[in-house]
């Protein structure tokens, strides 16, 4: 704290300001928050372990845990998959030239991770872990990093124990005092250096998107190319059945949606991202979304000719896992019928 | 868009290209003379002679469709997906200081989500002598502090460390924006619960489920901290944290919790994700630099710029730009022509503001030729923009973070710009 207190002197700050007992006026608004209130907000843990709720899980319950909730992103043995931060591996890279940042090889503190996967994942479904699934989680995550054995137990009591190999490779701060040349008073104002050479161009490397929002004119030969394209990225016409569609329940199903926009994309311009495009879904074959990699399970489901009728749609959101046992959809499913109908209805309006 | 629009329109690409100066007829060596009188001048036009569209047309409004290629743009190879990702503010196309919310750079980690007024809930919590809820009503009877501060992510111009990389300012340095805030001081709100003389730290954390959250010092909690519910005046964007947000004057874009839900006293830092994992920047030698929270000074050129290319000939020629600086307010910003070589002061078009954006122009008479233009910030610490050899002499190239070096734009003969670096 003490480092802490030089630094924000240092930087101008008003450092006089204390956090002594403040003798300020109180407005008499907001009102006392409940207990129960407090232990549903606060679950922030801290690296001393305090926040930690009781529990333990083990390396073995937690790579099954993991491939279920995690590995769709992370990769069956935290390696990450595309662009998805990858958790394992990279010990021994922080000085090269791309560093590999890994829980193992970066993270200083095991409560971080614990605390994150508590609170933030998996991704699109939070909060959603019991205490011991997190410990479970972070268990095989270690193991991951040949930071622990294969017989493992994590718990609260033996949290602190855990030794993570960057813990000291943090520093605080340090532009006051490593880059204190940069404080100049008299900036050079002319004949700074000799000559001027160009060393680097942004244009060789052409890594800059197209800008796709001008109007492209007929002239141009890549926009002509792209309106060619077009009409088979567009989902199809509004159906016929769209009219049958209750508008309300498709707006209901718009909400319920939510739940899996973290994955899906439905609608004009929808891509494949962690699930695929779900356009036209709605009595369609199943696995057959262009340039998406399917479960096996799935790919063997659709070769035995499973089309996705509105029950088996049904069927597969009440519980995904339940009803494809390997799916890759780690989603807990949709509890209350009407969510399903509702989303069904919605996906329908993108055509069936 | 209709057809007729759409011709009317030249695309951007046109403008790298230079080609649009033949169909905008007025674009090229305009001064002088014209050849023949101007159509638009001599004939009556459609819309001096039509009526236009009645007050009751726009209930609330958007820039006219001219304006429809200055939007928020994001980079696909970025990230791994759209909801956990970042887009950059159009700057190249903006004048003035004040970031419009509608295209002003968002970073989510779990997407922008829709939280109205009623169902919002501020918990001040941890070492307080009364832990506190309010609601959103309940914050609208404190009083209440307008500033205008700029926020930038820590990772603006993060993707040029290793060498000049995206050919457009709105990449480079997009992930900025700076706003009329009003709110009331977290301050406040502190004193309102009565903090506890252990009390060290603040933890702030969102509602989303990214749980974003943030360890700040309680001297900074205590000093210039907001918590905003509008911005230029309205009430925030989805976007931007509907219905309240944190603004953390000059400290990275990360701190500033959108969905601010709570707020918890600690005698220590959480050491969250956000602030171990992430937002830390690596040295050289593998160690790494953590509770760098300050935004150093820094400026860029918006225009011209690789997106904003010079479409006239020779003459007069704006050189505009922004320049801050979290430690304080912007004192001068000196713009070069050659690359480095020489300096002149360039123009403020207002005196700086503490941590907030300063719009500078230089009023150049081109001759035509090549420039290497660069824009240089000193601050009221005393604090001068460094180049990138020198934040590479100290830090390497693995930072990601903080990288506040002095840009260079290369403008060729035809006005065309491009993304480079120079010795």
């Amino acid at each position: 704290m003490s480092k802490c207190l030089k630094l924000l002197a240092g930087t101008a700050l008003a450092a006089t300001l204390s956090a002594a007992p403040v003798l300020a006026q109180k407005f008499g608004l907001g009102r006392p928050a409940l207990p129960e209130e407090i232990a549903a907000w606060d679950l922030d843990v801290s690296p001393d372990g305090t926040g930690l709720p009781a529990g333990s899980g083990s390396v073995e319950d937690g790579e099954m845990v993991f491939a279920d909730n995690c590995a769709i992103c992370h990769g069956d043995f935290a390696e990450g998959v595309d662009n998805w931060p990858e958790l394992a591996g990279g010990e021994g890279t922080l000085a090269d030239k791309d560093p590999v940042k890994t829980v193992g090889s970066y993270w200083p503190y095991l409560s971080t991770t614990w605390d994150y996967v508590n609170r933030s994942m998996p991704f699109g479904n939070a909060q959603s872990l019991s205490a011991d699934e997190t410990y479970a989680i972070v268990a095989y995550i270690l193991y991951s990093n040949d930071l622990v054995e294969d017989d493992f137990v994590l718990s609260d009591k033996n949290f602190l124990d855990v030794e993570m190999p960057n813990a000291d490779g943090f520093i605080i701060e340090g532009r006051d005092t490593a880059e204190a040349h940069f404080w100049t008073q008299a900036p050079c104002m002319e004949g700074c250096k000799e000559s001027v050479e160009i060393t680097m161009r942004a244009a060789v490397l052409d890594v800059t998107p197209e800008d796709e929002t001008a109007a492209a004119p007929v002239a141009d030969a890549s926009a002509q190319q792209a309106a060619a394209e077009a009409p088979a990225e567009q989902p199809a016409e509004a159906p016929v059945e769209t009219a049958a569609l209750d508008p309300a329940l498709v707006d209901k199903g718009e909400k319920v949606f939510k739940k899996c926009k973290a994955c899906h994309q439905v609608g004009d311009g929808a891509k494949n991202r962690t699930g695929p495009t779900l356009n036209g879904i709605v009595g369609a074959p199943a696995g057959l979304v262009d340039g998406f990699k399917y479960s096996k399970v799935l790919k063997a489901a659709a070769d035995g000719g499973l089309v996705w009728t509105e029950d088996e749609l049904a069927a597969f959101l009440a519980k995904p896992k339940a009803y494809m046992k390997g799916t890759r959809m780690s989603f807990a499913g949709l509890k209350k019928d009407a969510e399903i109908d509702a989303v069904i209805a919605y996906l329908q309006s993108y055509g069936s | 868009m209709s057809d007729s629009a759409k011709r009317n329109q030249p695309s951007r690409r046109q403008f790298l290209s230079g080609a649009a100066a033949a169909g905008a007829g007025a674009v090229t060596a305009a001064a002088a003379q014209a050849a023949s009188p101007d159509p638009l001048i001599t004939e009556v036009q459609e819309w001096a002679s039509a009526t236009g569209e009645g007050v009751d047309a726009t209930p609330y409004g958007l820039p006219v469709r001219f304006e429809n290629d200055v939007v928020r743009r994001n980079v696909e190879w970025l990230t791994a997906d759209t909801i956990s990702s970042i887009n950059f503010t159009p700057i190249h196309a903006l004048d003035g200081t004040i970031t419009p919310q509608g295209c002003a750079f968002e970073r989510h980690h779990s997407g922008a989500i829709e939280l109205s007024k009623a169902d919002y809930r501020l918990m001040i919590n941890g070492l307080v002598d009364t832990p506190l809820v309010f609601t959103y009503a309940d914050l609208e009877r404190f009083p209440r502090e307008n500033r205008v501060h700029f926020c930038e992510c820590a990772a603006n111009t993060g993707m040029e460390w290793a060498g000049a990389q995206l050919n457009g300012v709105q990449f480079t340095h997009g992930m900025i924006h700076n706003m009329e805030y009003s709110g009331v001081p977290l301050r406040t709100l502190l004193e309102e619960a009565g903090v506890q003389p252990e009390g060290k730290w603040v933890y702030v954390e969102g509602a989303d489920a990214s749980s974003n959250g943030r360890s700040i010092p309680i001297e900074k909690a205590l000093d210039d901290v907001l918590v905003a519910f509008k911005a230029n005046g309205e009430a925030l964007r989805k976007e931007h944290g509907y219905p309240v947000r944190l603004v953390v004057p000059g400290w990275e874009g990360n701190m500033w919790v959108k969905w601010l839900r709570r707020v918890e006293v600690m005698d220590g830092p959480v050491e969250s994700r956000e602030e171990t994992s992430k937002y830390t920047d690596t040295l050289a030698d593998g160690t790494s630099r953590k509770w760098t929270w300050v935004m150093d000074a820094k400026s860029v050129i918006t225009s011209p710029s690789p997106q904003a290319p010079i479409t006239h000939g020779p003459g007069p020629l704006v050189i505009t730009g922004l320049a801050w600086s979290g430690r304080g307010h912007v004192t001068g910003v000196d713009v070069s022509t050659d690359g480095g070589i020489n300096w002149t002061p360039a123009r403020l078009a207002a005196p700086g503001t503490d941590k907030a954006l300063t719009r500078f122009y230089l009023d150049h008479d081109w001759d035509g030729g090549e420039m290497l233009l660069q824009a240089r910030a000193r601050d009221s610490s005393g604090y001068v923009q460094p180049t990138k050899a020198q934040l590479r002499e100290v830090r390497g190239e693995n930072s990601i973070y903080h990288n506040n070096c002095i840009q260079t734009w290369w403008i060729n003969g035809k006005g065309e710009a491009e993304n480079v670096e120079v010795s």
